[in-house]
């Protein structure tokens, strides 16, 4: 049975990791409750912000000159990508948007393994980021509590946006009612491309933050592309909130799992998915009928 | 019984035109003593002589022979995979054109392929995933008429394309596996591994632990949670508890986990004085990473039971300063072994970095494979295998190596090696001090206690 301060420290390092994944997820949600397309070179977004980061890192000792530029090269490519492919595929069936955004993503992955090679690249922590924190009875990296604030800023920004700005209720409107809102006489294409680029820009931040945390490699993305998707489904497809929420749960399970059988921890996550596709398939903040 | 007019005609029919039945016998007999006589005294160019198995001789009957091999070139393993394609492509040019280690043995001086042969290769992707493999390997043997197959470093891959060869009668080279399975109980008659596997890894560590770290202490691992992971803490906690120390936690985690965040908190609470990671090659270095953030690196020491070829050169020499492990091969070795240095330098001059054990583990076999066809003069796969497990000794890179006839292991040095801190390094890829080279027939576990089972070769 574990001791409380074990369950504390888990639970503190469910949300650092949850908080991350909600960042991710949320971009992944609003693409797809506003696009309706579900895109699987998330991930490889995620990717490409970590080695944007870590080229900047490797010339610059400024990290927020890493995260602007990072974000700014995710905008482009967000940008390019909408223009270029996705928007062709808007009327297309789930499979070919599916396919196209997969086979994408693969593309990216592929093209930096050319470019930079199959070792891992070291990104260093910054230097107000090196150091633990000592909570009394377990002891954390300062870098991601660090993460966690900002990660928490980035979240709260993101809800400004879609919540107390214009573009950010015709965004939301968009999610209920795409139809509606062009009829009303919105440009909603261009819409999309803007919640594309944002949705992007969140993955490739993700991306500079957690760099200096793991091992810098091409795939690095799989594995979160796979969780967010589980965040998505548990907090609702298409609902902001619901990634937020869904990303800490998912990010507590899989921390509290491993106090008590560490191999089943990334299992619990999918049946935790699974409870909620069976109790409450729209997913807890979801909306029914919606996707 | 009344005769019909055909029956008259069938019996007499029979009797004219058929051969009497003792002249077929005897016929027959002659024709099998000749067979026998003529197999016993065959001349080695005579392939007519063994029958058909597996891709034999339907990929020896053309001017070159194929050899596929299946590494991963994505996925967690892929640094380790583009190593050991490199080893291969070196290996292939050298038994091709000549070089100045196949020189050195009788059996390849001739430098023209093998029996006259040259090779063909071709490298497929395995991703670090069995399933994936076996589809590359499946299409080598059946596209290609592959007589031999190697690669995989994965041991979940290597056991699976071990199966694959024993099916399909061809043999398979095993690449890189350090699973005690692989010559344990998922042992293959077509199947012949070189890496020590994690018993013989941990026997030789575990004295060398003792003294350098201590008796008696506490010992918390990290663990891949597969065969690979699971046959070293098996293979750690054997040994390391005959030292008296204890194992005080085990956090299994799936192989290609990037964030090990919850693991390594629950091993930082464990209070234990050693930290063991069992990780490999991507996951080593993310674990790594991140244990130096969680502080562990600086209130336990690290031992690394089987480190991967790049982890040095990707966490620097900073982090791995002062962490023992033991590797199949260490570049240094060449100080030891003339033949190795030419490898070394020969791979050197071709990419640029010094060769690691992805490269020198699937050299060495190539060179033992060829080595053996030659002694069998033949491809034909059964009897390769016999001259594989003969017991010959090869001069090669390690020194001389043999595999045991039992489980199919090579019998060879374990090196146990130290990190080397940035002040005591005097190269750039001067990552590690060997601190023993342990004779292999010293760390070999008893043939019965390995679980194998040798299949029938199946001709």
């Amino acid at each position: 049975m574990p001791t409380l301060p074990q369950f504390l420290s888990q639970a503190f390092n469910g949300i650092a990791l949850g908080s991350l994944l909600a960042l991710i997820a949320s971009g992944l949600s609003i693409i797809l409750g506003t696009l309706g397309v579900l895109n699987f070179a998330h991930g490889a977004m995620f990717m490409l912000g970590a080695y944007a980061g870590f080229v900047v890192l490797s010339h610059f000792d400024s990290f927020a000159l890493a995260l602007a530029l990072g974000a700014l090269m995710l905008l482009l490519v967000g940008f390019a990508t909408e223009r270029g492919l996705i928007r062709f595929y808007y009327r297309r069936p789930p499979e070919d948007q599916i396919l196209v955004t997969f086979g994408l993503g693969i593309m990216m992955v592929e093209a930096v393994r050319y470019i930079f090679g199959p070792l891992s690249q070291r990104v260093p922590l910054p230097s107000w980021g090196q150091g633990i924190v000592d909570f009394g009875f377990f002891l954390y990296p300062l870098y991601r509590v660090e993460v966690i604030g900002f990660v928490a800023v980035l979240l709260l920004g993101f809800y400004i946006l879609l919540y107390r700005t214009r573009i950010g209720l015709v965004v939301r409107a968009g999610i209920e009612d795409p139809l509606m809102v062009e009829l009303l006489g919105t440009h909603v294409r261009r819409m999309f491309l803007v919640v594309f680029c944002m949705g992007s820009m969140a993955a490739g931040i993700a991306g500079v933050v957690y760099a200096p945390l793991a091992a810098v490699i091409p795939n690095m993305g799989e594995s979160f592309l796979v969780q967010c998707f589980v965040v998505v489904v548990i907090g609702g497809l298409g609902s902001f909130p619901g990634a937020v929420v869904g990303g800490i749960i998912v990010g507590e399970i899989l921390s509290v799992t491993t106090l008590f059988d560490p191999a089943y921890a990334q299992a619990a996550i999918y049946a935790v998915m699974t409870l909620v596709l069976i109790v409450r398939p729209r997913g807890l903040f979801g909306t029914m009928g919606r996707l | 019984m009344s005769r019909t007019p055909s029956d008259r005609n069938s019996k007499s029919a029979i009797g004219k035109t058929a051969v009497s039945r003792r002249t077929l016998m005897q016929a027959g007999l002659g024709v099998t003593a000749a067979g026998l006589l003529l197999r016993e005294t065959a001349l080695p160019a005579f392939a007519a002589n063994y029958p058909a198995l597996g891709t034999f001789p339907a990929g020896t009957s053309g001017s070159s022979i194929f050899i596929g091999g299946v590494m991963p070139l994505t996925g967690p393993y892929s640094s380790s995979g583009k190593d050991m394609q490199l080893g291969f492509e070196l290996a292939v040019d050298h038994l091709n054109n000549g070089s100045r280690v196949t020189d050195a043995i009788p059996t390849l001086k001739k430098g023209k392929g093998v029996l006259g042969q040259k090779i063909q290769s071709q490298v497929a992707d395995s991703e670090t995933k069995p399933d994936v493999a076996i589809q590359a390997a499946t299409r080598f043997i059946h596209d290609n008429n592959a007589i031999m197959l190697t690669g995989g470093i994965s041991s979940a891959v290597s056991i699976a394309m071990q199966k694959l060869g024993q099916r399909e009668h061809v043999i398979y080279m095993v690449g890189n596996s350090g699973s005690n399975d692989t010559t344990g109980k998922d042992c293959q008659r077509y199947g012949f591994r070189a890496q020590p596997s994690a018993y013989m890894a941990a026997k030789a560590l575990a004295p060398v632990l003792a003294k350098e770290l201590g008796k008696n202490l506490k010992a918390a691992y990290l663990v891949p949670d597969y065969t690979y992971g699971h046959s070293v803490y098996d293979s750690m906690k054997e040994f390391t508890e005959q030292v008296g120390w204890k194992t005080v936690g085990e956090q299994l985690a799936p192989l290609g986990t990037t964030d090990f965040s919850s693991y390594l908190l629950n091993i930082a609470n464990s209070g234990a004085d050693v930290f063991l990671n069992v990780a490999f090659g991507a996951d080593a270095v993310t674990s790594t990473k991140q244990a130096q953030q969680f502080g562990i690196l600086s209130k336990m020491k690290y031992v690394v039971p089987n480190i991967s070829q790049f982890q040095a050169k990707e966490l620097g020499a900073d982090i791995m300063g002062g962490t023992y492990g033991t590797q199949a091969w260490w570049w240094t070795e060449e100080d030891k072994f003339p033949l190795a240095k030419f490898f070394v330098e020969d791979f050197e001059k071709k990419n640029s970095y010094k060769p690691r054990w992805g490269a020198s583990e699937i050299y060495i076999q190539m060179l033992v494979w060829a080595d053996a066809v030659e002694r069998a003069g033949t491809f034909y796969p059964v009897e390769v295998i016999k001259a594989l497990e003969s017991g010959h000794k090869v001069n090669s890179i390690y020194g001389e190596v043999y595999y045991r006839a039992g489980d199919h292991q090579m019998v060879r040095p374990v090196p146990v090696v130290v990190g080397k801190k940035p002040n005591e390094m005097k190269g750039p890829e001067d990552f590690y001090r060997i601190v023993d080279l342990v004779p292999g027939e010293q760390v070999l576990p008893p043939l019965g206690q390995t679980g194998c089972k040798m299949p029938d070769i199946g001709a």
